[in-house]
């Protein structure tokens, strides 16, 4: 018979929609409206998993989230780890497996779609019992504030209060500071196979809330007895739930095992629907109880409850329905901060007192839960090593008794020792029980052996729900230059520079990347060649102390700076190391405009803010980043006056109408421009900047205006290999922030006069002021056709030797140059200016390459082709 | 089935507070176990108080996502930890307790060209100093990991990665018990729920501890508190630059075995290895404001698993259990501080921000030293608190670019 312990009428699942599952190699059918725990009871299956360590049959002990047993595989329509029966809702092809402890998990990827919103709202109202549409009816009455009502449960029939937003099928997973809450909805799956792709699967709701009502009710708790574990076995709650919200009945023949009152209304409600129910209330005085003062002595059935030792008398059972009392659900209103404090006539926690904004109603606060006390502890026995504490963990009585027996006395080491609480239910049912054996081993309370820390989930969350849309090409935003598809279209490979995309090297039919970037080299040192410079940071610093604030933020003085020209510039951290360099333009007395390393923008501008928010409140300057508003062209090479003149009639050209060093407002093929004579690769060169949306024409008009002489677009390579041959250091490649200015050669942009700047008096220091430290040096392999690979070390000697092995430093860029005629490397080296001649050894997972060590400038240190 | 060894039935004794010990040491977390350890068992010297405010290495040593390795990229830095690896490798033997110690070698994932350099630069040094160290391309690191996704096509593609063979994880709960236990066994006194309120002195120097449990006097004061010691070397006027942040970690459901070794990753950062009971047990990034705080906000949670899915496609489903904060302290090196104080009586340990864990032997190796003698050990000698002052600083956060 399908469904045979199916009542005819109680529940509300919906009956004219049958459903068809398997779990593990049966095919069984539910209705709408089942949880896969109801259905599996309707079904009269108890037993579905196995316990973790000692593989005992486990069945379904709840029917909500508290669960600690009934722990499942879901294997299709897409697998999922280690749910819990009692809150996958069951749907056509849902096949589920039993488990052991452990789940798996696809090794295909999950196709499903999940997102994040925002909400804010006056009043968030968590739980939607009673007490909480209450709390929400209430709120949404008085003052007409946003509310939301969060439920976990799928929608009910019930009233929602009118001005009331519902959330269902959500839970709130994490309460944080300024009253920040985390809720994960469940979306499509309840619809298995049959979601609809594009519709996100989980949300993540981040819900700002003014004021947070938590009516999260309470949840039942275990009696210790031997074999409690054994199916068939629950609380006497879910009983009842699953009676009265699934129209199941766990059992013909049922035992009520109690220390409260509750018990007889789940018994006489039991027997309304068929039950045959006898209760033993473990209290003497218990004039409504068949068997008052008893003791559950004994479970027998191994894979199905078939009887129970109570009172000295055996009874034929086919369940045993447990409660122990009750405990609020505090786990929200801990996060948030709340105290508890331990009450003995609930034997829970309480809640007492929040930083936050927060209030608990209905049974979270204890309201309506019966007077018990703490759950009755059976005496030591021989049966300790089978009466369960934590379920899921299988951690008994023996196993917490050892633990204090070992000389713990904290339930946080109790807790690392027996591994309780630490399952997927966190110990959700059991965290107090194990308190109370700690206690009772301690011959203390359980209020003073208190509770472990309720930490956030609140119910476990998959990892894709708080990963959201932040996958794939969304991981990161891309970030592109206005002339990004031009690049694109010519076939260049990108370099991932922070978030930047930037164009590598530009190959030409058959051209691997050294062929691509030697013809690229060439054309800037001989000729004409252009690079999209966009991705550098820029950032406006405006105000009457603008000047004052740069002379503290670089090495070198801005403030002389004149309105047209520009100065390079090397920044410090406190403790003197290089930072980042750039250069900075006055463009009017109270106006910079200071560029910053691809990579660093933001590092820069944070910086910056810092300074001025917490140490400078009083200098009268605002920095704004302007990196995307401008579109960057550099034009290098002999040829670049002659492209430039070409596209920019109107401004004078010559070196003495623009030298080096300054700046000019110009029209540059027809648009608004400011062009910088500044030079990253030791050629005449000029970057002209350009509003962002007329970057991709400025190209253009370059690319034509220097077609005959045979202008070429070079990457971010060949920009490495120009700088590298001047010995210009990169930022983060040439240095590690061990690396002061004078270190790289750029001791020359440290002001002379003794104004401070940052990380100034950290260059006084006695080991940063030494002449020994390590120098940015060349290094040219005796081979001059071998190169170095970036990151070798640098030793004086040879053979090695056994480690450990001094090293002198190591190889920070190394390329081939055409320019040169041979490869070349920049190192940080020991001493390196003074080694300037000698003979050291690169090495590479132990071998030994002979290097000269050189200037660290190696083509044009006269700087004679600066001017073209 | 997922693991977890028989416990012993016998850990540490609980002993009452002393009016004088030879050694107070501020601290009972890993470090100060250890350093408790070695100070009975290299030295001789079991006249030794272990005083932690709450319950037994309940700070960083129980928050920690055990990860061990010893390749970090300077001399003194893969000095002391290298040391510390080499103990690891006998410590089980040497505690007599079970810790879990698992040598499945931990990968260092690089995502850029600056990444593949700095990875290669760390493998030469490495090479040089005497740790294990590889360089892997992407192809070797899927058959290291074969769950790491190194496609091209990923948003910051594996480049390569480094790889140390020896390093890998141990159960730090049990690490701490067994240092606790086998210092014990040795005469220390381990004390919990004792506070230190304050200092005594006498003629600059350091005489003693006030404590939630009485006055205790102590030939030697050594502080091993991590972000706290510069609470408590404020109360002598001692400024210690640390800096302290929560760093967050989580672990997730128990799974099959998934994940054969540990990953860590800067760029897109995470890292994460799977515990012998079957959670992964994952970290990311620090939250940026300072705090003493032990918990942290969700958006670095969120941006954690969002690495996590981009790098391991297979823990889609995977589902987060419980999330914590520890406290890292870090010193404007990254390095730790270890040794003298210039106040007589007074010795420090700090600052090993997200190193501490995997230093543990090591450094309560070379702090008991310190302690015993007065001066540092070799090890400990580069990481003196006057580097600030001189500069010989030791910066691994510049220039490993490795966390963790």
């Amino acid at each position: 018979m399908s469904q045979p312990f199916r009542h005819p009428d109680r529940g509300r699942v919906d009956r004219t929609r049958p459903l068809t599952f398997r779990f593990g190699d049966r095919t069984m059918t539910g209705f709408a409206g089942d949880t896969l725990a109801s259905a599996l009871l309707a079904n009269g299956v108890h037993e579905v998993a196995r316990s973790v360590n000692l593989g005992r049959p486990r069945g379904i002990v709840t029917a909500g989230v508290e669960e600690p047993s009934a722990v499942v595989q879901i294997e299709a329509p897409f697998p999922e780890p280690m749910l819990t029966a009692t809150t996958v809702e069951v749907y056509d092809g849902l096949v589920a497996h039993p488990l052991r402890g452990q789940g798996w998990l696809a090794p295909e990827p999950d196709s499903a779609r999940y997102d994040a919103v925002w909400a804010h709202c006056e009043v968030l109202v968590v739980g939607a019992g009673a007490a909480g549409i209450a709390a929400a009816a209430d709120a949404a009455a008085s003052t007409g504030d946003r509310v939301i009502l969060v439920d976990e449960r799928p929608p009910r029939p019930s009233e929602v209060p009118a001005g009331v937003r519902l959330l269902t099928r959500t839970t709130v997973v994490g309460y944080y500071d300024d009253n920040f809450l985390v809720a994960v909805q469940r979306r499509t799956n309840h619809l298995g196979a049959a979601a609809p792709l594009e519709q996100a699967r989980e949300r993540l709701w981040r819900i700002r809330a003014g004021r947070v009502v938590l009516a999260t009710g309470a949840h039942e708790r275990l009696i210790p007895f031997p074999d409690n574990d054994r199916p068939g076995i629950m609380l006497a709650g879910a009983a009842l739930a699953y009676l009265r919200d699934y129209g199941v009945l766990v059992g013909r023949r049922a035992l009520v095992y109690t220390n409260n009152d509750t018990a007889y209304r789940v018994a006489d409600e039991l027997r309304g629907a068929g039950v045959d129910v006898v209760v033993a209330d473990t209290r003497a005085d218990a004039p409504a109880a068949d068997l008052p003062g008893a003791r559950l002595s004994g479970v027998l059935g191994d894979r199905r409850v078939t009887g129970v030792r109570v009172a000295g008398r055996q009874l034929d059972v086919d369940a045993v329905l447990v409660t122990g009392g009750f405990s609020p659900v505090l786990h929200l209103y801990s996060q948030a901060g709340g105290r508890l404090r331990y009450d003995d006539g609930l034997g829970a926690l309480l809640p007492d007192g929040c930083r936050q904004r927060v209030e608990v109603v209905g049974a979270a606060a204890g309201v309506g839960l019966p007077r018990c006390g703490p759950p009755p502890m059976p005496e030591p026995s021989d049966a300790d090593g089978r009466t369960f504490v934590d379920l899921q963990r299988d951690v008994t009585i023996a196993e917490v008794r050892r633990a204090t027996g070992a000389g713990l006395r904290s339930v946080e080491h109790v807790k690392r020792y027996t591994t309780a609480g630490t399952a997927h239910d966190q110990g959700k049912t059991s965290g107090l029980l194990t308190s109370a054996t700690v206690a009772a081993a301690l011959g203390s309370s359980a209020a003073e052996v208190g509770v472990t820390t309720f930490r956030p989930p609140y119910v476990p969350v998959s990892f894709a729900t708080l990963a959201g849309r932040d996958r794939d090409d969304l991981f990161d935003a891309a970030r592109l230059t206005p002339i990004h598809d031009w690049h694109l279209a010519r076939g260049a490979p990108f370099e991932n520079v922070g978030q930047w995309k930037r164009a590598w090297y530009y190959p030409r039919d058959g051209e691997d990347m050294a062929a691509a970037v030697t013809r690229e080299c060439r054309a800037a040192r001989t000729g004409v060649a252009m690079m999209d410079a966009s991705t550098l940071g820029k950032i406006d610093v405006q105000g009457p102390d603008a000047g004052e604030f740069l002379d503290r933020l670089y090495t070198n003085v801005m403030s002389t700076l004149a309105i047209g020209a520009v100065r390079y510039g090397v920044m410090c951290r406190l403790d003197g190391m290089v930072f980042d360099d750039g250069t900075v333009a006055r463009l009017t007395a109270d106006r910079f405009l200071v560029t910053t390393t691809t990579g660093n923008a933001a590092a820069v501008l944070d910086w910056m803010e810092e300074w001025l928010q917490t140490e400078w409140p009083h200098l009268r300057v605002w920095c704004t980043s302007v990196t995307e508003q401008w579109a960057t062209v550099a034009l290098v090479g002999p040829g670049a006056r002659g492209v430039l003149a070409r596209v920019a009639p109107d401004l004078a050209v010559d070196v003495e109408s623009f030298p080096f060093m300054r700046w000019r407002d110009a029209t540059v093929a027809g648009l608004p421009a400011r062009v910088f004579r500044i030079s990253f690769s030791g050629e005449l060169a000029y970057e002209i900047n350009v509003a962002t949306w007329h970057g991709y024409a400025l190209w253009q008009a370059l690319m034509t205006a220097g077609a005959d002489a045979g202008i070429t677009p070079y990457g971010t390579e060949t920009m490495h290999v120009l700088r590298a041959e001047k010995g210009y250091p990169i930022v983060g490649q040439d240095t590690d922030g061990t690396v002061t200015p004078d270190d790289l050669g750029l001791g020359w942009a440290i002001r002379k006069s003794t104004k401070d700047f940052v990380g100034r008096r950290s260059l006084s220091r006695p080991d940063t002021a030494r002449s020994d430290r390590k120098h940015l040096v060349g290094l040219l392999p005796d081979d001059p056709t071998l190169l170095l690979v970036e990151g070798a070390h640098i030793v004086g000697h040879t053979p090695l030797g056994p480690p450990p092995v001094p090293y002198l430093g190591h190889v920070t860029s190394s390329y081939p140059s055409v320019a040169l005629g041979r490869t070349f490397a920049l190192a940080l080296v020991t001493s390196g200016r003074q080694r300037i001649g000698e003979r050291l050894y690169a090495t590479v997972n132990g071998t030994l390459i002979p290097v000269e060590v050189t200037s660290h400038v190696l083509y044009d240190p006269e700087g004679a082709r600066r001017d073209g | 089935m997922s693991w977890v060894p028989e416990q012993p039935d016998r850990v540490w004794r609980s002993a009452e507070p002393k009016r004088r010990y030879q050694v107070v040491i501020v601290g009972g977390g890993g470090h100060g176990l250890a350093t408790a350890y070695y100070l009975a068992r290299n030295h001789g010297i079991t006249d030794v108080a272990v005083l932690e405010r709450g319950w037994l290495a309940g700070g960083n040593m129980a928050r920690n996502t055990t990860i061990i390795r010893s390749n970090y990229l300077w001399e003194a830095s893969a000095g002391i930890y290298e040391h510390a690896l080499k103990l690891w490798e006998s410590l089980e033997a040497e505690l007599g307790y079970p810790i879990l110690f698992s040598q499945r070698g931990v990968l260092n994932l690089a995502h850029s060209p600056q990444e593949v350099r700095d990875g290669m630069r760390r493998v030469q040094a490495n090479l040089l100093a005497g740790v294990d160290a590889q360089w892997l391309d992407p192809m070797e690191v899927a058959e290291v990991c074969p769950i790491v996704n190194v496609s091209p096509q990923l948003r910051y593609p594996v480049l390569g990665a480094t790889y140390q063979p020896r390093g890998g994880i141990a159960k730090h709960d049990y690490v701490a018990w067994g240092f606790a236990r086998a210092a014990s066994d040795l005469g220390v006194d381990i004390i919990e729920h004792c506070e230190v309120t304050g200092f005594d002195r006498r003629d600059g120097r350091v005489i003693g501890v006030r404590t939630t449990r009485g006055e205790i006097g102590a030939q030697t004061v050594a502080l091993s508190a991590a972000g706290h010691t510069s609470v408590l070397a404020d109360m002598v006027g001692l400024r210690v630059p640390l800096q302290s942040h929560a760093l967050q970690a989580l672990v997730s459901d128990l799974l099959l075995p998934v994940h054969p070794t540990v990953v860590m990753s800067n760029a897109v950062h995470v890292y994460v290895s799977q515990a012998h009971k079957g959670e992964l047990v994952m970290g990311a990034g620090i939250d940026a404001h300072n705090s003493y705080s032990q918990r942290g906000a969700v958006h670095v949670i969120e941006r954690q698993l969002a690495a996590a899915v981009e790098l391991f496609p297979v823990f889609a489903r995977a589902h987060v259990l419980r999330t914590w904060g520890g406290i890292v302290d870090v010193s404007p090196d990254a390095s730790p501080i270890v040794g003298l104080t210039g106040i007589e009586g007074l010795m420090i340990n700090c600052g090993w921000g997200t190193g501490g864990f995997k230093a543990t032997p090591g450094i309560g190796w070379c702090y008991a030293h310190t302690i015993a003698h007065g001066q540092p050990h070799p090890l400990n000698a580069p990481f003196t608190l006057d580097r600030f002052t001189t500069g010989a600083l030791v910066d691994e956060h510049g220039a490993a670019a490795v966390a963790h």
